[in-house]
This record gives structure tokens, C-alpha cells and sequence, in this order.
């Protein structure tokens, strides 16, 4: 510290700038401002039953994905029969589940595969693309919308028109035509989700960044002397986190829909099971006019408590973010 | 407390903020001719902040205290003119000079629940200065200003919330945080007006001890004339992004002169209702501060209006010859000689019918 020349004076006169003692890890208490956020958030997340029960189902889904092999009971690719001319459509199992004496407990499909083998692997492709994808979104549009909203003018211009240029892409058919270029691969599929997706967190995030911007807090740091990037990442990251995090759970919803929905239509990818394939076999086989339901119900009530789950999470957190839902 | 020092010093300070149009409209005026319009915020002023002084800053809401403020810890790039802080011109600063300006020039802020990182504990806000400057001894520093500002023990306060706290506390937290890089000069914006009646003596009587015991200087901002009188050596007077009025506390508010201060201070109320004043009330609204008009800025609302002169020439902060404080007015006689008469005369629009009461109206 400078000491002043003009006047001696200073309630730190006596201290001794030189010592260092009690000095207090400066990660060590980064890391506490966050852990205390997260914790905070929980605490209010966890306080709604709808929201328990999501988050109670999303986990049980996780556990699936995690122990897929052992909770399987057979190779979700492999045709557990051969037919006489290599395809059977007429000879699927039925499930012994509805009594039927066969060792499969939701039947097979007309390829021979398992279903319930292929539903329980189906968790894995899901929950992977949901949570990366929510994952990058959320962290590129965090970050763009910072970078916008806190620099503004001409940075601000530059990126809010590259978020305008992919608002004008409509989310399914954009996503089928890079499958469709990049190959029918779950990991482009995810690349083309995060591409498409990170806009309207970048939008939102922007605008609450361009707010927390004006703050006197902020000012009192930029007075202080802070860098650009102390203030984004001390000040502004920690006020926009409860928006990232709503983005980002919703994020996960609309990952796993779009992935089925590009899957049922034929661009997934064959080496993986997913839901969305399922689906689309079912299709294709005609198993609704087989009456063949087992085979398309439970991925369809899969899909539909995976994605509802992600929107009630979103929603708690929602009203959290925004005490005026309340 | 050493002597008449000056510490700072606003030459000719201007901040004017462009009005946002959107880019069509300004697509269109860059073809059609025509600058954009320009938010006169601060437009010329000029004063020097000595050491161990406290100075205030009055005005109505919109007369551009904040903006100088603001600029004054450089918050704010000036649009023209500068600030010289010792010895050292800002707009000519080495980054090196800037850092140790931002280590001597804090600032305190209206709102105290604004003004505070709600996601920060209070040792992380007060801390957070003395980490950006590198300054050891972080925990006894920190410990120090917090004693200082009268949260004791200082220990309890470490990790708490904003929210935990109340208005009073917050403020006393900011004021640590100001405090704790140990400044030359602190710009107090409205420090009390957000908090309750019964918070703000104490909190004055902080700020009070702040200048006394350390030699600081404050720059106080308010609309709070008793406030003001109460705090401050010296007063300025701002009307539209000008100084209308500067000099020594007392002789401002016991004697005012230009009318727009005059007003000012007979707005204040008196608890007492014998007390029979003249009242002053200003007719009008503001003027315009895009579209500056010419002359005097308070000619439209001036009681006092001579006409012409008001109209034409911008009447310059001055020593005048009948009182101590500078004023900007065409009713007084400069003490330099200045004479706004003549520049009236050497324009050709001056020669305007009435004519009547053009002399200086000396009451």
C-alpha cells in the first residue's frame, strides 16, 4: 500500500503491511461463495413435491443408465433369434409380463431384439444427450450473454445478431439437415442440438447481465479498480446462476425430445439404442396395427417422464428465479 | 489536516451521453446531416477539492451531481475537460497512475441494498478492494474498517449476508469498504437519503468522524440543504449540468444570491410556523438539457429575468464584487471586470425591440 504523504493519519497506521499471517485462501472462499449459492438453491429447490418427485424420477432414470448392463436381461442388439428369411415380422414374443410364457419381460420386437433390454439401454442415449447438451447450452449461452451484456456496443451487436441469425432456424428440421450432412451419429446429433440451442439462454442472460451491470455494486467494484473479468466472474456469474441453472433443466427436455423426435424419424444413429429408434422400428414394423402396444408404450411413457420430470424441475426453479410465479 | 492543499481538481468538466435512437434513425441523420442529440448531463464544470475539505454538491433530481460524481472517480470517461489528480492529468494517466487513483478515490452509493453483492459475505465485499490492489494483511485490515464503521465485534459481521443485514449496517458496510484501501477522497452520493430517520445520524456522525480524524475528503452529493449545511465546508449549487453557485457553506445558505439558490433554500422547510418567509416558488419546468437552450439555463424560471443578456450570453462562474461566494448570474458586477454587455452588443440579433430594463437590476 501507498503510503500517503501528505497526511500521516490512517486507521491502518499500525498495522505491518509486511506480515502475512490469517491470510485467507482466496479459492478456498470462492469456492465457499459458490458451494453456499448451490446450497441455498437446493434448499429452495427441494421444498415443492412436484419438484421432489421429478427429481426423484430423474434419479431412478440415472441409476437405470448407470447399471444398464446388469439390470438388462439380454444384449440390447442382438437378435435373440434367427427367422427363416433373416427379418421376421409376424414372430415377436409377447411379453411375459401380460403372462405369456417366454423368458422376455416386455416381448421382442419383430427383429428379434429385446424391448425391455432395449429400453433400459435407451436411458443411457437419452440421459447423455439431455445432460451434455443442456450442459453446453447453458454454458455457452452463460457466456456469451455475459460477455454481451456486460461489454455491450459493438461486441454486444456482433453476437446479439449471430443469436438472431440462429433464431431464424427453426430447431427440428435444422437439426435433420446437419444429422443428415454430419451422419446419422448421437454425438452430431448433440452437436447440433448445442448449436441450436444456447440462443435463448444467451438472450436472457444478456439482458440480466446488462442489468446487474448498472448495479451500484458493480460500480463500487469498478471503482475499486476491478478487471473486466473480476467482475463477470465475481459479480455478475453468481447473480445469473439461477437463470443458467433454469435454462439448463429445461435445456434437458427439450434435448431428449428433439433426439426422439430426430430418431423417429430415421437420421439416429443405428449403433445406439434409443428411444427414438424404438419408436421409429415400431413404426416401421407396423406394430400399432400388429397390436404389438408393448413394444411402443414404454418408451413413449419413458420419453414422456424423462421430459416431464426436466419441465417440473425447470418450473421449481423457475419460481425460484422469479418470486412472482409464486 | 494539512492546510489549503488542493487535492483534485475538475477543469471544465463535460459528460454528455448520446440519446439512444436505434440504428435506422441514426442510419438516416448520418445521411441527412445532423449530429445525434446529446444528453447535456454535466455540461462545464469546475472546482477543486482541497485536502481534508468536505464539499457538497446540491441541485434538483436531473442536475447532473451524480454524473460529476460519478465522473470523478472516473466512472464516467468526460466527454471534455479533465480532472487533475496530484499533479497527474487523468485523460494523460499511465495505467500504473489510473491503479493508484482508483486506490485513493472511493465512492459511496445511495442505496445500501443496491450497493452491496447480495451472493457476497461482508469480509468478501470489504475484502474484495484490498485483493484487487494486492494489499497484504487482508483479515486485519478488513477487521480495522469494520471497526471503524462501528460494526462490532467485526467478527460476527464476516459471514454474514447482505440481506441478513439492515439498512444501517449495509451502508456501514459500505462505508468500510470505502474506507479500507485507506483513500484521499471519498464521493459520497445521497449516503442517508435511503435510510431510515432514525439510522441517519449515525451514519453522519461516521462520516463526520471519517474526515475529522483522518483528513479525508468527502464530496458529498445530496438535494439535502440542512444535510449539507450540516456536513460540508464548502457548497456548489448546480442547475443543468452548471455550477450556478459556489462558495464557504455558510455564506451560500445564509446569503444566497443567484436566484436558483435562493429558491432552493427557501423550499427547505422551516419547523417553525411563525417563522414568515418569502416564498420563492419557481414557475416553469426545467429546461430542456437535450436541446440546451442559450444564455442563462435558468433564464426561463428566473424571478429575476433582465431580459436580453439572460437571453444571449452564458453568464460565467465568477467572483463578483458584492459577496464572497462565486455566482453565475447577470445580475451582480463581475470583480474581474467581465462585462456581458459587450459581448450582447457585438452581435447584430441583439438589437431586439424593448429594450427596456437592460441596465443590471442591482437588488
Amino acid at each position: 500500500m501507498a503510503q500517503k504523504e501528505q497526511s500521516s493519519q490512517s486507521i491502518f497506521t499500525d498495522l505491518d503491511d509486511a506480515s502475512t499471517d490469517a491470510e485467507v485462501n482466496k479459492w478456498q472462499r470462492t469456492f465457499r461463495l459458490w458451494r453456499e449459492t448451490l446450497r441455498e438453491h437446493w434448499g429452495m429447490l427441494t421444498d415443492e413435491l412436484s419438484v421432489k418427485l421429478s427429481m426423484l424420477t430423474v434419479a431412478g432414470f440415472v441409476v437405470i443408465a448407470i447399471f444398464a448392463p446388469y439390470i438388462a436381461t439380454h444384449q440390447p442388439l442382438v437378435r435373440q433369434y434367427q427367422g427363416d428369411a433373416g427379418v421376421l415380422i409376424d414372430k415377436w414374443v409377447e411379453p411375459s409380463l401380460l403372462g405369456a410364457d417366454s423368458e422376455y419381460l416386455l416381448g421382442t420386437t419383430a427383429a428379434g431384439y429385446d424391448i425391455f433390454s432395449q429400453l433400459v439401454y435407451g436411458t443411457r442415449a437419452a440421459l447423455m444427450v439431455g445432460i451434455i447438451a443442456a450442459v453446453f447450452t447453458a454454458g455457452i449461452g452463460t457466456l456469451v450473454g455475459l460477455v454481451a451484456g456486460y461489454y455491450g456496443g459493438k461486441v454486444d451487436d456482433a453476437l446479439m445478431r449471430l443469436v438472431d441469425f440462429l433464431y431464424g432456424m427453426p430447431l427440428l428440421p435444422t437439426v435433420i439437415v446437419l444429422v443428415a450432412v454430419l451422419g446419422p451419429n448421437l454425438w452430431n446429433i448433440i452437436l447440433a442440438l448445442i448449436v441450436l440451442q444456447w440462443r435463448s439462454t444467451a438472450r436472457v442472460i444478456r439482458s440480466q447481465s446488462l442489468s446487474l451491470r448498472e448495479r451500484p455494486f458493480v460500480k463500487a467494484a469498478e471503482v475499486a479498480g476491478a478487471s473486466d473479468w473480476h467482475i463477470i466472474s465475481r459479480h455478475l456469474a453468481p447473480n445469473v446462476l439461477p437463470m443458467t441453472f433454469l435454462y439448463g433443466s429445461f435445456g434437458i427436455a427439450w434435448a431428449i425430445l428433439a433426439e426422439a423426435g430426430v430418431s423417429f424419424i430415421g437420421l439416429g444413429d443405428p449403433n445406439t439404442v434409443s428411444w427414438g429408434t424404438m419408436l421409429q422400428a415400431s413404426r416401421a414394423y407396423s406394430a400399432l396395427s400388429f397390436g404389438a402396444w408393448w413394444w411402443f408404450v414404454p418408451p413413449g411413457i419413458c420419453i414422456g417422464l424423462l421430459v416431464i420430470s426436466g419441465f417440473l424441475i425447470g418450473r421449481g426453479y423457475e419460481e425460484i428465479t422469479n418470486p412472482k410465479l409464486q | 489536516m494539512s492546510g489549503n492543499d488542493v487535492l483534485l481538481e475538475v477543469e471544465d468538466l463535460k459528460k454528455h451521453f448520446k440519446v439512444n435512437q436505434g440504428w435506422i434513425a441514426s442510419l438516416m441523420e448520418s445521411f441527412g446531416g445532423g449530429g445525434p442529440d446529446y444528453v447535456h448531463a454535466v455540461d462545464g464544470v469546475s472546482f477543486e477539492l482541497r485536502q481534508g475539505e468536505t464539499l457538497g454538491l446540491a441541485g434538483e433530481s436531473g442536475c447532473g451531481k451524480t454524473t460529476t460524481g460519478m465522473s470523478m472517480v472516473k466512472l464516467h470517461e468526460p466527454t471534455a475537460g479533465d480532472i487533475v489528480y496530484d499533479d497527474t492529468r487523468l485523460s494523460e494517466a499511465s495505467d500504473a497512475e489510473i491503479k493508484r487513483f482508483r486506490q485513493n478515490a472511493q465512492m459511496i452509493f445511495q442505496d445500501p441494498f443496491e450497493s452491496l453483492n447480495p451472493r457476497m459475505t461482508v469480509y468478501d465485499t470489504v475484502a474484495e478492494p484490498l485483493r484487487i490492489h494486492d494489499i497484504r494483511n487482508e483479515t486485519a485490515r478488513v477487521q480495522r474498517a469494520l471497526e471503524f464503521a462501528e460494526l462490532l465485534p467485526p467478527e460476527q459481521y464476516f459471514n454474514q449476508y447482505p440481506h441478513e443485514l439492515s439498512g444501517g449496517q449495509r451502508q456501514r458496510v459500505a462505508i468500510a469498504r470505502a474506507l479500507v484501501l485507506d483513500p484521499d477522497f471519498i464521493v459520497a452520493d445521497e449516503p442517508v437519503s435511503m435510510l431510515d430517520v432514525s439510522l441517519r445520524a449515525g451514519v453522519l456522525s461516521l462520516l463526520d468522524r471519517m474526515t475529522e480524524e483522518f483528513g479525508l475528503s468527502v464530496v458529498y452529493i445530496s438535494h439535502d440543504l440542512s444535510l449539507l449545511r450540516h456536513m460540508c465546508d464548502r457548497l456548489a449549487i448546480m442547475y443543468m449540468g452548471k455550477i450556478v453557485e459556489k462558495g464557504p457553506t455558510d455564506q451560500v445558505i445564509e446569503n444566497p444570491q443567484h436566484p436558483y439558490t435562493q429558491a432552493l433554500i427557501n423550499a427547505v422547510p422551516v419547523p417553525d410556523p411563525s417563522v414568515g418567509r418569502e416564498r420563492v416558488e419557481l414557475q416553469g419546468e426545467v429546461g430542456d438539457i437535450v436541446d440546451v437552450p442559450t444564455g442563462c439555463r435558468f433564464k426561463d424560471r428566473c424571478p429575476d429575468y433582465i431580459g436580453d443578456v439572460c437571453d444571449q450570453v452564458v453568464p460565467p462562474l465568477e467572483a463578483k464584487t458584492a459577496f464572497e461566494q462565486e455566482v453565475a448570474c447577470h445580475l451582480y458586477e463581475s470583480a474581474e471586470g467581465y462585462d456581458p454587455y459587450e459581448e450582447l452588443e457585438g452581435r447584430p440579433s441583439a438589437a431586439a425591440g424593448d429594450g427596456a430594463e437592460s441596465t443590471p437590476a442591482d437588488d
